[in-house]
């Protein structure tokens, strides 16, 4: 087996059992970035000579006998994510000359753990987008292909992460889910990527977008190696004040725990009108699969579900023109030089930031304006109130379900150039994935099946704040069932 | 509710943002759409209801006031577009 195939889980085995050099296995993932980065873009910056000297102390490391968790693990960041003396975008023209002195926890811990840093993965600019077309370093191709040919959008936000783990050129990646920028790339490229509870992951050092909505969580291409990810990446940090002050539990352990006894909630408002008939079946598919597998299958209702994406498109846009205020020319990133302070100030973000973004901020700016901010914001975030309500009565711990199963995506990935016109439809990629980040549940996409073009589709599983846990059993099950082996055509691994 | 051009170029002012003339109506027209389709917020009741304004499941925490960073200019201003000794710079403010 070619070891750009491997699992993080397999790769480690054979790390241990000498069967490979982390410097090897760095070389072949570094080798396969050459040939088929400039295809698919899913760096935005490489990091050849880091990878390098990481992967020698990574094996000089285990010769001492004192290799740590992911020692030898190449992956790829997300460019949301400060990395010491590594430039970090975000994806923007703004922050284009800025090189943090300083790490965020998620990275620091990944590097502490003896992960190999290949590069800065693309991204839609600031997080904002479901396709990564916003990116101001270019689209990122998906790895898959239909047969028209037509290039695939990756998904977004975290597209440049998911391309590069589908494609086999990193085994993991890190990614942020604001609205689903983990699950729905995820679904789209045919890999897994779970969201965690809102305060599993610190925030520290992560280019923010939404504060009260970003969370940090893996990619990867099976259920166990999220697991193997996650419990590095996690852990109370007293840098983030809304880091969680809980233990991490053995996340890889849960995956192979099944799912005898537990119920699985079907939402019934999650069956939209007009959603495609290959996604409804599949959803069905996973629905016999958990029942095979022991779960006790319960209709449920999440009566405010449809409220959900339009309370995301005036959270998400407040808190962004809240967060992104900071981006004035003056302490770091790009500066347009103006008459006076004011003039430098609108030169600089007129310049520095894309359409989407513009469009987020006057519209974030807009509801938390005078006379507007009751009308739209504090009542949405009364809605927001109801659909976390929603959860916590579908949980409840008597009555109510484990987990809950629903379609990531309502569609497989979509050409790029496609959707691209009017922000509300491509707004409806997220309509699945939006509520439990509202919530601040973890969810999780796993890829389940193919669709009638050969396209992958990803099924969603939901579970209660801090019980990881139960969504990684589900998701094992699921993936045990599905047995999903389609490779995408664009891979390292398919290079001669 | 429609959002004229006067207040696109309020609401860019706010947001510290230049715009073009030719920026305007595509904006407007944007802007419209997804003010257009939050509209349905406007059906909910919420009689009663609390904000939420967070997804941490905790109270915010108070930690001792201490410093526990600081002294690193040269790490701070490293990425200053301008910068005079220890200080950013910008243009003149005050005549």
């Amino acid at each position: 087996m070619n070891p750009l195939d491997w699992t993080i889980a397999e790769a480690l085995d054979a790390l241990a059992a000498r069967r490979i050099s982390a410097v090897e296995l760095t070389e072949a993932h570094l080798s396969a970035i050459s040939a088929l980065n400039p295809r698919l873009n899913a760096f935005i910056t490489e990091t050849p000579e880091l990878a390098r000297a990481q992967a020698q102390e990574a094996d000089a490391a285990r010769a001492a006998g004192a290799a740590p968790k992911l020692s030898g693990i190449p992956l790829a960041i997300k460019d949301l994510f400060c990395t010491e003396g590594v430039r970090t975008t975000a994806g923007s023209k703004i922050l284009d000359p800025f090189i943090p002195p300083y790490d965020s926890t998620v990275t620091a811990q990944l590097k502490a753990a003896g992960a190999i840093t290949l590069g800065k993965a693309n991204l839609d600019e600031f997080a904002m987008g479901s396709s990564n077309i916003t990116s101001a370093y270019g689209q990122v191709e998906n790895p898959w292909q239909r047969a028209d040919g037509k290039p695939l959008a990756p998904g977004g936000s975290s597209g440049g992460s998911a391309a590069a783990v589908a494609a086999r050129i990193a085994m993991g990646a890190t990614g942020t889910d604001t609205g689903g920028s983990i699950r729905q790339p995820a679904a789209f490229t045919g890999i897994a990527g779970i969201k965690p509870t809102y305060g599993r992951c610190s925030r520290f050092g992560i280019v923010a977008f939404a504060s009260s909505l970003d969370q940090a969580g893996p990619m990867a291409r099976s259920t166990e190696d999220c697991a193997i990810l996650l419990d590095a990446m996690s852990g109370f940090d007293p840098r983030d004040s809304t880091s969680a002050e809980r233990a991490v539990p053995d996340f890889r352990a849960a995956c192979a725990r099944g799912v005898k006894g537990l119920r699985i909630g079907i939402p019934a408002e999650y069956r939209v009108d007009g959603m495609d008939p290959t996604i409804e079946k599949l959803w069905q598919a996973g629905i016999e699969w958990l029942q095979s597998a022991g779960a006790t299958i319960v209709d449920i209702s999440l009566p405010h579900t449809k409220f959900g994406l339009p309370v995301y498109y005036i959270v998400a846009p407040a808190e962004a023109s809240s967060n992104l205020a900071r981006y004035d020319g003056v302490r770091f990133g790009a500066r347009v030089d103006g008459e006076d302070l004011i003039d430098l100030y609108e030169r600089t973000r007129a310049a520095g930031f894309g359409a989407e973004v513009k469009r987020r901020i006057m519209i974030g700016t807009y509801v938390l304006s005078a006379g507007y901010y009751d009308a739209y914001y504090l009542r949405a975030q009364k809605i927001r109130a109801l659909i976390l309500h929603d959860f916590h009565t579908a949980f409840a711990q008597t009555t109510g379900v484990d987990a809950i199963l629903t379609p990531t995506a309502p569609s497989a990935a979509f050409a790029l150039g496609e959707k691209m016109d009017d922000p509300v439809t491509m707004y409806l990629n997220d309509v699945f994935t939006v509520p439990a980040s509202l919530a601040g549940v973890p969810a999780m996409s796993i890829p389940a099946g193919l669709d009638q073009n050969g396209l992958p589709l990803g099924l969603q599983v939901i579970g209660r704040h801090f019980d990881e846990e139960t969504v990684f059993a589900v998701a094992g099950a699921l993936e045990a069932a599905a047995g999903f082996s389609a490779l995408p055509a664009l891979r390292g691994s398919a290079l001669r | 509710m429609s959002l004229d051009p006067a207040t696109i170029r309020r609401i860019a002012k706010l947001a510290r943002l230049r715009l073009t003339d030719a920026e305007i109506p595509r904006l407007q027209g944007e802007l419209n759409a997804i003010l257009g389709y939050v509209e349905q917020l406007a059906a909910v009741d919420v009689t009663g209801v609390e904000p939420l304004s967070g997804g941490a499941q905790m109270a915010l925490r108070l930690r001792d006031d201490v410093v526990t960073d600081g002294a690193m200019p040269e790490r701070i201003l490293a990425n200053a577009p301008d910068r005079i000794d220890n200080f950013f710079a910008v243009p003149k403010v005050v005549e």
